[in-house]
């Protein structure tokens, strides 16, 4: 294996990880406050259609990631006031939430577009064009450091380097501020951050609400970004494997990029080599894909290091009368 | 005046009692949906030209999820549908537990054999049609080496790409076939953007030529050769259209001609096994305006002179179904 194979798979890892990365993220914050979200899939499904839809009918991407995020915010308020404000179970909530999404993106889209809920194709200034990167052209001659940075640094769509940039921003506003130390308090204690005069259905929302904007951004990166337009059930399971992630991130930000970058090296792998010889021993590609799984289990079996998630995580709060 | 008017109106209801009593067909799409711009969107296209040419109405039904193909054969064989039209060898097993109980009812399936009375079945001869899509393939390549992705990973999709690998072989013997599955459940029929990376994936190891056989997914392969500024193979319908200039050709199952066929037949369609294959033009290359500079004279002469030997017997295309081996390729 030379270095052009391998920047090439890990070029396709961080495509492919990215869009988990946004999602995990989203989870984490939605978790980290104590409601649980199953329906990032139909988050990340809505934004996708949306997202794909306005970036047809304005020919700007930028306007699809706004309305892509919409869409999310949307949904997130349904499983906001669903589970916070009406205190309904948030597992229940969340799987309407991905039936909703299936449904409607489809029907809107046949609606819309008469195309059998596929947008058409977008072109041009509609999809995200891969970026450049400054002095990447002048130093691709370089040996070793050239091609790294120009293939795998440098040649992104924008939203990659938004995904990036989003861990330490999140990392920096869970440990760092006083929002994120009431928002992983809302999880863990509600009833403390209620006596402290907070108002944890305010904290929740804002949770959700995050969970929101990034969900929109991880559905508009798939249908903007990585593909050009959108078709029905375009997701094919990512959000739950972003839950996985966040499992397997045991819900910390840096985690999260590793556990996602990770799951993305697998698939990329298995997209690679239909069947890896290792000398006698041959993996089926079908081992790869179910890897992520598979390595979620052992984490929550307790086999390395222990996955706690938040205590409150799951219970609507309800104020002591 | 009020008279005539309640003779008129007697006279439409019974028209229309009648229309009722005539058994409507029935088509049903698989999973990839109706519009998924391949197998089944053919299916809606014979249907389709049925209506305009006949006038006729018929039912039809997507299917949501695995649970309900037998509830959907069940309705419709009792509201008195005939003949029931479904797409997919995905109904192969419900079908042979259904069809017994409704002997009036004439049933066909396309893409898998049933055996029962009542039941007509028509498998294409894929193969045939992928291994002329191989040998363009082949002489389009500069590389020598040429991909297939497939959508999800059954006996029947290998059969395509077994076909594939046959003719590119056949052209150039030492030429190299990459071979992708997107996934093992049905979720990897809509997977554009794992279809795209495959295709990515593919061209970083040299393929200039991909032919995708994968439903809603091939929509991401097609599109990722495009920008990737490659050629690609469209599947089931004449897709060439998508990206004109950009797609080689296309691996068309007239599965249009089925439903046409079915539904003009109506309740007289003849049970047994149908195979389409290049003779009956069940199976073909498309050549249209969008690939006509794409495809060289010399090219075609190639490709023709090959169906025909397939047609005579001259040349036998392995079929991958028939002992789940390919020579040419391994899965």
């Amino acid at each position: 294996m030379d270095l052009t194979t391998v920047l090439q798979i890990l070029d396709s890892t961080i495509r492919l990880g990215t869009p988990l990365l946004l999602a995990c993220l989203a989870g984490l914050f939605s978790e980290r406050a104590g409601i649980f979200d199953i329906g990032l899939e139909g988050k990340m499904l809505a934004a996708a259609f949306l997202s794909a839809a306005a970036a047809f009918v304005t020919g700007d991407v930028w306007l699809g990631v706004a309305a892509g995020i919409f869409a999310a915010l949307l949904m997130s308020a349904i499983h906001g006031l669903a589970s916070i404000t009406f205190r309904g179970n948030q597992l229940i909530s969340g799987v309407a939430i991905n039936f909703l999404a299936s449904g409607l993106t489809v029907l809107l889209g046949q609606y819309w577009f008469a195309l059998g809920g596929r947008t058409p194709s977008l072109t041009g200034d509609a999809r995200f064009a891969p970026i450049t990167l400054w002095g990447a052209e002048a130093l691709r001659e370089v040996p070793v450091i050239g091609p790294i940075y120009y293939e795998l640094i440098s040649g992104h769509t924008a939203l990659v380097y938004v995904a990036v940039a989003m861990v330490p921003l999140s990392a920096w506003l869970l440990y760092r501020t006083r929002f994120g130390l009431r928002l992983r308090a809302v999880g863990e204690n509600p009833a403390a951050v209620d006596t402290a005069g907070v108002s944890v259905v305010g904290i929740r929302f804002a949770a959700v609400a995050i969970c929101g904007v990034l969900t929109g951004l991880a559905g508009a990166y798939l249908a903007t970004g990585l593909s050009a337009g959108f078709v029905k059930e375009m997701t094919a399971g990512r959000g739950y494997i972003a839950l996985a992630a966040l499992i397997f991130a045991k819900w910390r930000p840096w985690y999260a990029l590793g556990a996602t970058m990770l799951f993305g090296f697998l698939e990329a792998i298995s997209n690679r080599y239909q069947n890896i010889d290792l000398g006698g021993i041959v993996i089926p590609v079908q081992f790869m894909q179910a890897l992520p799984y598979i390595l979620t289990v052992v984490i929550l079996a307790g086999f390395v290091g222990k996955a706690t998630p938040p205590r409150a995580g799951g219970e609507p709060y309800v104020k002591e009368r | 005046m009020t008279l005539t008017r309640t003779l008129a109106g007697g006279a439409a209801t019974l028209a229309l009692t009648a229309g009722m009593a005539l058994a409507e067909p029935a088509l049903i799409y698989d999973l990839g949906g109706k519009f998924d711009k391949s197998f089944n969107e053919a299916a809606f296209g014979g249907a389709s030209r049925w209506v305009t040419e006949t006038g006729g109405t018929y039912k039809e039904l997507e299917m949501q999820s695995e649970a309900q193909r037998e509830q959907a054969l069940r309705r419709l064989a009792e509201t008195g549908s005939n003949p029931i039209v479904m797409t997919g060898f995905a109904f192969g097993d419900v079908l042979g537990q259904v069809a017994p109980d409704y002997p009036d009812t004439k049933f066909v399936i396309i893409d898998m054999v049933v055996e029962q009375p009542n039941v007509k079945s028509v498998v294409f001869a894929e193969e045939q049609g992928s291994y002329l899509v191989g040998m363009l393939a082949a002489m389009a390549s500069k590389t020598d080496t040429v991909g297939f992705i497939g959508g999800m990973d059954i006996p029947l999709i290998r059969k395509f790409g077994c076909g594939y690998a046959q003719g590119v072989k056949a052209v150039k013997a030492e030429a190299n076939v990459i071979l992708n599955m997107t996934g093992t459940t049905p979720a990897a029929w809509n997977d554009p953007v794992k279809g795209g990376e495959l295709a990515k994936s593919q061209k970083s190891q040299g393929a200039d030529v991909i032919y995708a056989a994968a439903g809603g997914t091939g929509m991401g392969v097609l599109q990722a050769a495009a920008d990737e500024g490659i050629l690609s193979i469209g599947v089931d319908s004449n897709q060439n259209h998508l990206f004109p200039g950009k797609v080689l050709t296309s691996m068309v199952k007239r599965v249009d001609n089925t439903v046409f066929d079915a539904f003009t037949a109506g309740e007289a369609v003849e049970p047994g096994i149908t195979m389409a294959d290049l003779s009956n033009d069940g199976v073909a290359y498309a050549l249209d305006d969008n690939n006509a500079a794409l495809i060289t004279p010399e090219m075609k002469a190639a490709v023709d002179e090959a169906a025909a030997k397939i047609k005579s017997g001259e040349i036998k295309v392995h079929d991958y179904m028939t002992d789940n081996t390919c020579p040419a390729a391994s899965f």
